[in-house]
């Protein structure tokens, strides 16, 4: 196990207001993290420090070996290892669902056309969606957008995978379309870091649960051992409050 | 002394060689300025988040004096009327020219410095459209493309131009309406377009209802056929 991301005392403030105080974090290859806590809690900014979307205000961020923010002119070569699915999709209006996913290979990776074609088929196959290729944004319902969604962050073959509440926009009968395509990409061993309220997620997929709480982590543990029996009054009343 | 349809067909061939010149102005005119429009929005816009973000280092610089450039030539141009514009590029830019660097003849002749004047003037509106639609662009998706490691360029070019292109249609159309009337007053520095055609066959004849009633006509086939042109652009662009 070698580590992935790590977080060295970090900091994070929008102007003068710290949001993210003294975050120590070592994630490792191959762990499926779910991050949860409260709205505002810093769950957002802390994945954002990730891929460089925000930028670390104190303190060090170590991705895939740059560092950050020293290293932030290097910020493209972090972002092209790291994958990020967003709560509204962000699916590209004016492509169709093929030429999204295609868009990483070839702009990123240099593929032809042809060979990132023939990738973002595959991708879209695996998210049950080859009948939907030639679909615009417009034309999906809101799981299948966020699966083609996925298939886009994939599509790069990304070492690190970002999700921010995958399924929060969606109606309740399409989340389990959008958590299903998620536990197979967890199976396959890439590394994730998921924001979601989905506990049934965290308990079937992930591998460590982080519970967020005023800019810090306030507990960092096995899933099943802190959903079954939460240490803190903060936790237990979190997982009430999101029904679980 | 009613409307006498002769004096219209009289004028016509007069008239259709100011309107092929009015025509052509405009076309280079808003082909040049819509070339300049989006270099001065999009350098209007240099190192913000509407076009990925902050820039480090020497680009930090480079963004911040490309926002200054833009915003100067914007202002000026929008502060001052386009006939003052065309005076000073016809007759006060050799002069500026002579002075400053002692070079003698640069003199354009007055078809190119109406070319250059709808250029430079349509350019600066142009800019502030091209600014706004590219800001109309939703953060999210300019965020999906920065996300992907794509450069600065390929996410202008691949996500947010198009996006904002199709938004930038119906107030471009506009200004491209507003630059063919505005070759109008062209007629100060002596370019022998359209009005100017209706003015020295009026001075001839002294029709002025039938006269002014053609030219008038004459522009509003040229401002449909630019609308019709801009129509067809837009349903071509596919964004649902
Ligand atoms: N761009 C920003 N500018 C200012 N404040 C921000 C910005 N983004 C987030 N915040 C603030 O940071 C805090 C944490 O936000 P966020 O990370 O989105 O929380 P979460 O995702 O847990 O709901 C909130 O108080 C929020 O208002
Ligand atoms: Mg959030």
């Amino acid at each position: 196990m070698s580590a992935l991301i790590e977080f060295r005392d970090v900091g994070k403030s929008f102007g003068p207001v710290e949001v993210l105080h003294n975050i120590d974090l070592t994630i490792d290859q191959g762990e499926v993290v779910v991050l949860v806590g409260p709205s505002g809690s810093g769950k957002s900014t802390l994945l954002r420090c990730i891929n460089g979307l925000e930028m670390v205000t104190s303190g060090e961020l170590v991705v895939d070996g740059i560092h950050l923010p020293r290293q932030k002119r290097r910020i493209r070569e972090v972002r092209q290892e790291v994958g990020m699915v967003f709560q509204l999709f962000h699916l590209f209006p004016h492509m169709s669902a093929l030429d999204n996913v295609a868009f990483g290979p070839r702009k990123v990776r240099g593929m032809s056309r042809e060979e990132a074609h023939d990738v973002a088929k595959d991708l879209l196959k695996k998210v049950g969606l080859d009948d939907r290729s030639h679909h615009y944004p417009a034309e999906l319902s809101g799981g299948q957008q966020q699966r083609v969604a996925i298939a886009r962050a994939l599509a790069i073959n990304p070492k690190i995978m970002l999700f921010d509440e995958p399924t929060s926009a969606l109606d309740p009968e399409l989340r389990e379309e959008v958590l299903n395509v998620m536990i197979a990409v967890a199976e396959q061993g890439i590394t994730m870091v998921v924001v979601t309220h989905e506990m049934s997620f965290a308990s079937k997929a992930g591998s460590r649960l982080l519970f967020m709480d005023g800019g810090r982590i306030a507990e960092d543990g096995d899933p099943q051992t802190l959903l079954r029996n939460p240490s803190s009054e903060r936790l237990q009343n979190f997982l009430q409050h999101v029904g679980y | 002394m009613g409307f006498e349809f002769k004096y219209v067909v009289e004028s016509i061939p007069a008239l259709l060689q100011g309107a092929k010149l009015t025509w052509y102005i405009t076309i280079i005119g808003i082909v040049g300025g819509l070339a300049l429009g989006t270099l001065a929005g999009l350098m209007r816009l240099a190192g913000t988040s509407a076009v990925g973000g902050a820039s480090y280092g020497h680009f930090r610089w480079l963004a911040i004096t490309s926002q200054k450039v833009a915003i100067g030539y914007i202002e000026l141009i929008r502060g001052t009327p386009i006939i003052v514009q065309a005076m000073f590029i016809y007759f006060a830019l050799p002069m500026l020219i002579e002075v400053t660097t002692g070079y003698k003849g640069i003199r354009f002749d007055a078809l190119t410095a109406a070319i250059i004047t709808i250029i430079i003037n349509a350019g600066a509106y142009m800019a502030e459209i091209v600014r706004g639609a590219v800001q109309s662009v939703n953060k999210g998706l300019v965020e999906a493309g920065m996300a992907m490691g794509i450069s600065r360029l390929q996410l202008i070019t691949s996500v947010i131009g198009p996006i904002a292109f199709k938004r930038a249609i119906p107030p471009l159309g506009n200004q491209f309406i507003i630059s063919l009337k505005d070759t109008s007053l062209f007629i100060v520095i002596g370019v022998g377009e359209l009005t100017r055609q209706g003015q020295e066959i009026m001075a001839s004849n002294f029709r002025a209802l039938e006269i002014w009633s053609a030219v008038a006509v004459c522009y509003l086939i040229m401002t449909t056929a630019l609308a019709l042109i801009l129509k067809f652009m837009e349903r071509r662009i596919k964004i649902i």
